[in-house]
């Protein structure tokens, strides 16, 4: 089964991010940042593999202020990992997909 | 009008593929300012083919020469900017005064990264502190906002920034500002940065003769090099090299790396060689997207 990345907004981020059983990876991106797009399908590829067992969301910062404000974010692409509603790790700029597998590895 | 190959960098690794490149016909512009590593290294004396030590300024200026009489187009300028067309996939390269379009590109600008030796640099790395002003900007609307840079480059990104802030303030850390391009609005600090601080996240600019409150910084110093571009672009990095396939494109199809910035040996030998590789897949890489080749 390929998992979708989920696109969160303040009406679904309590329940696929804060309530999630499993460890969720945030990608803050917008549509206007070229390295944004470019991670894109780095973190599709990510989403696909069932063998990590976690959640792979994005955050729209245009669209979603408020969400990215709370984590602190100024810069982006911005990946935040999220485990039991807090946030573990976080990591500013483009990834590789081994660089990301080993952010949402982290304690 | 578009190129096949814009390269940027006209160091050994940038001119060998353009030799390679115009040999085989292809329409190439190599846009580059000095001659980058070579001109820290007066004698060269491990190349091969020279029975004794070569001049490096005359090392380069001959490969110049050679791929220009090929057929290479080689312009004494900076580039401050590369984007992607989405439309068609091209890409348009910027000099302070031109714009080119190109079918690939070529980073071979030397070393990927530069990070200032300014105490508190690493410690704000993303907490404040940015390469990239069309991405960030929008972070700093209406802030406070600081440029480390004096150029043509610095000028460019202070261009970018205020579209989001008025209150704009360039730190050329002790040099005079470079450019004509500075738009009207910013302010000039002169004096030597001295210190970068704030609690979790920046706040302060320490110079020799001030402090200023400062919201975001964007580091804009010198002129912009493959990791500048590989920021903006998206391309990927690991340990401040530009990561390559082994055909020595990117993660974006059509721009491709040689030479120090993809890291390994830091030699003449290793950027000639990168050269005459990559310009082997650029030359397979037009061809498919041409469909019909060349």
């Amino acid at each position: 089964m390929i998992m979708a990345v989920i696109e969160i907004t303040k009406q679904n981020y309590e329940k696929e991010v804060i309530e999630s059983d499993k460890t969720v990876l945030l990608d803050f991106w917008a549509p206007w940042c070229a390295p944004c797009r470019a991670a894109s399908p780095i973190v599709e590829e990510l989403s696909n593999d069932e063998s990590l067992n976690i959640k792979v969301c994005k955050v729209n910062v245009d669209d979603e202020p408020e969400i990215a404000y709370n984590y602190g974010i100024v810069s982006i692409p911005t990946f935040v990992v999220v485990k039991g509603g807090s946030m573990v790790a976080k990591k500013v700029g483009l990834q590789s997909l081994e660089s990301l597998k080993e952010l949402v590895g982290a304690e | 009008m578009i190129y096949d190959t814009v390269i940027v960098g006209k160091g050994p690794a940038g001119v060998s593929a353009a030799i390679y490149l115009a040999r085989a016909n292809l329409r190439v512009l190599v846009i580059g300012k000095g001659y980058g590593a070579l001109e820290g290294a007066s004698v060269i004396e491990n190349y091969y083919g020279f029975s004794e030590p070569i001049d490096a300024r005359i090392l380069h200026e001959n490969g110049m020469k050679q791929a220009k009489r090929l057929g290479a187009e080689i312009l004494e300028d900076e580039v401050i900017d590369i984007s992607q067309n989405y439309e068609d996939g091209s890409f348009s390269v910027s000099t302070p005064n031109e714009k080119f379009l190109a079918k690939s590109v070529l980073l071979a600008t030397g070393k990927a990264r530069k990070n200032l030796k300014i105490p508190g640099f690493m410690d704000f790395l993303g907490k404040g502190i940015s390469f990239c002003a069309i991405c960030d900007g929008f972070f700093f609307k209406g802030k406070r906002i600081g440029v480390i840079g004096s150029g043509d480059y610095a000028a460019h990104e202070a261009q970018e920034l205020v579209r989001f802030s008025k209150d704009i303030t360039i730190f050329t850390n002790g040099k005079e500002a470079e450019s004509d391009k500075f738009p009207p609005e910013v302010k000039f600090v002169k004096d030597k940065i001295l210190k970068i601080s704030g609690e979790d996240k920046v706040e302060k600019i320490e110079t020799e003769l001030n402090n200023y409150q400062i919201d975001g910084i964007f580091v804009a110093e010198g002129t912009a090099g493959a990791g500048d571009f590989a920021l903006k672009l998206g391309i990927v990095t690991k340990d401040d090299n530009i990561l390559v396939d082994s055909g020595y494109m990117t993660n974006i199809p059509g721009i491709f790396a040689a030479g120090d910035c993809i890291g390994g040996l830091l030699q003449i030998a290793k950027a000639v060689s990168d050269g005459a590789n990559v310009s082997i897949s650029i030359k397979s890489y037009l061809k498919n997207k041409n469909g019909k080749g060349k």
